[in-house]
């Protein structure tokens, strides 16, 4: 049994937070009847998916899932709801009383289903890690061994800023 | 009981770290009133303690006193959760900051990455206060926050990336380790990285008045047209919070300027360095920056946005591209 009055003991309670905090996010995220807070349960569910990814000896990705997601995704979502008008005061209803309990059957398969894959995984030990994980490694890796993903995933956000042009061309003629 | 020394250094940096930023928001607001008045030839507070200098403290137990009101109309759980997510990030982003050579809280490697991480949770809280507090006038400021931070975080974060490229390292430290010995070292006069360096110092700067709301970009907190935008709504220490965040986060911006281009801890003349000439450089920079507040009158939205868009961009894309041109050359 670790203290928690050293180093371990402190880190491990935290990544317990981090565990709890996206939990918490998920369900808030799922379950709020105001879509603006469903958003601040989402963000609050990427906030600890990043403390995650620190544990994970990533702090480069954690950090980019705090500016990306949280800074970017979340605020781009509020700024559509805000824009979008009054259908937000209008508060959310589940259609069919069905779905609930079907979406809580489907989402236990498919963490019963992932647990089993990592548990019969054989992970790769330490020492025989691609990389660190480190902004080089990344930088590397994604300008040569994934350099076709890359410029991929370019083209599609290309693709979409050219799309939202047009749209908001479009509303602006009429 | 045996507890281990790392977490007493935890402990110590965590309250130094509070401390300062909320020490720094407290007399930031004496310094801004004093340095307003004496812009429009007044005198200021000056009943309080010698020059006003209690001020602060007074004012802070009054807003600690006041009654925390919660409208009636508004979504009470991110109401109360807004000032916190200004706040958190705004205190987080300190730990990183290298003071001097040996006093920074947590050395991280992606240290500058980490700033700009937590800077940007900033627009979340002030858009969830906005629309929490159901009012139209915190709407429409949200709204212009938003565009107004999009806008300017670009130039900003292509400005940093010519940094990094020029310095090899994301870690504040070494940035600041690269310009040692007299400000021909530092980064806003290294020539021969790029000629556009001291353009991009201005952009940098621009790019953080408007990033923290500042005069001549207060349009999220324009007080002649919406009431107080985002803040409308809340009163005593919710209100306090909220400002508290924002004069943390001008004291970061303030820092990371220093650390980028003013050498940090560096002295100009290469003696002594030490944390008093990062402070001294933090200090002017700030007051630089409300002295412009109270110089300037606030600009339209449209040309808010013009400046950022057709200005600051392209000359931030030249700046990129020759610098990296350069580095490839030479």
């Amino acid at each position: 049994m670790v203290s928690l009055f050293t180093m371990e003991g402190l880190s491990g309670l935290l990544f317990f937070c981090f565990i709890g905090l996206t939990l918490a996010g998920a369900v808030v995220a799922t379950n709020a009847r105001s879509l603006i807070r469903s958003v601040a349960g989402l963000a609050i569910c990427f906030l600890g998916v990043a403390g995650l990814y620190y544990y994970l000896n990533s702090p480069f990705v954690a950090l980019m899932q705090i500016l990306i997601y949280v800074g970017a995704v979340c605020v781009t979502i509020i700024f559509a709801v805000m824009l979008a008008g009054s259908s937000e005061l209008k508060q959310l209803t589940r259609r069919n009383g069905l779905v609930g309990p079907l979406a809580i059957l489907g989402s236990g398969i498919l963490v019963f289903a992932l647990a089993g894959l990592a548990l019969k995984t054989e992970w790769l030990a330490a020492p025989c890690r691609v990389n660190r994980g480190t902004v080089e490694d990344l930088g590397q890796s994604l300008l040569t061994t994934y350099s076709m993903s890359f410029e991929l995933i370019s083209v599609v956000l290309l693709v979409a800023v050219v799309g939202s042009l047009v749209l908001a061309r479009q509303g602006r003629d009429k | 009981m045996h507890v281990d020394p790392e977490i007493i250094r935890l402990l110590a940096f965590l309250i130094g770290v509070i401390a300062f930023a909320a020490l720094n928001a407290a007399y930031l607001v004496w310094l801004e009133r004093k340095e307003a008045a004496h812009i429009q030839r007044r005198i200021g507070p000056k009943e309080v303690g010698p020059f006003g200098l209690l001020q602060p403290l007074v004012d802070g137990i009054k807003l600690m006193t006041k009654q925390l009101i919660v409208p009636a109309g508004v979504d009470p759980v991110l109401f109360k959760i807004a000032p916190i997510l200004v706040m958190v990030p705004a205190i987080m982003s300190f730990v990183t900051i290298p003071f001097s050579d040996t006093l920074v809280a947590r050395n991280l490697d992606i240290g500058l990455l980490a700033i700009f991480a937590f800077a940007s949770v900033n627009v979340l809280g002030l858009l969830l206060g906005a629309w929490g507090s159901r009012n139209k006038y915190a709407v429409i400021s949200a709204a212009r926050v938003v565009s107004q931070n999009v806008a300017y975080e670009i130039p900003m974060l292509i400005t940093v990336v010519t940094l990094v490229m020029i310095s090899g390292t994301m870690n504040l430290s070494k940035i600041v380790g690269l310009q040692m010995g007299g400000f021909w070292n530092w980064n806003i006069l290294n020539l021969s990285a790029s000629p556009l360096m001291p353009i991009a110092f201005l952009i940098f700067f621009v790019c953080m008045l408007a990033e923290t709301n500042r005069a001549p970009f207060d349009m999220a907190e324009a007080e002649s047209e919406l009431v107080a935008g985002t803040f409308t709504e809340y009163s005593g220490m919710g209100f306090g919070v909220f400002f508290m965040g924002e004069y943390a986060n001008i004291v970061i911006g303030a820092s990371v300027a220093t650390i980028l281009f003013l050498g940090g801890w560096d002295c100009p003349f290469g003696l002594f360095p030490g944390v008093h000439w990062f402070l001294l450089k933090m200090y002017f920079l700030i007051f630089t920056v409300i002295w412009i507040r109270w110089t300037y009158p606030r600009t339209t939205f449209y040309g808010l946005l013009n400046l950022s868009w057709k200005i600051l961009i392209p000359i931030s894309f030249v700046n990129l591209i020759l610098t990296s041109a350069m580095l490839k050359v030479f």
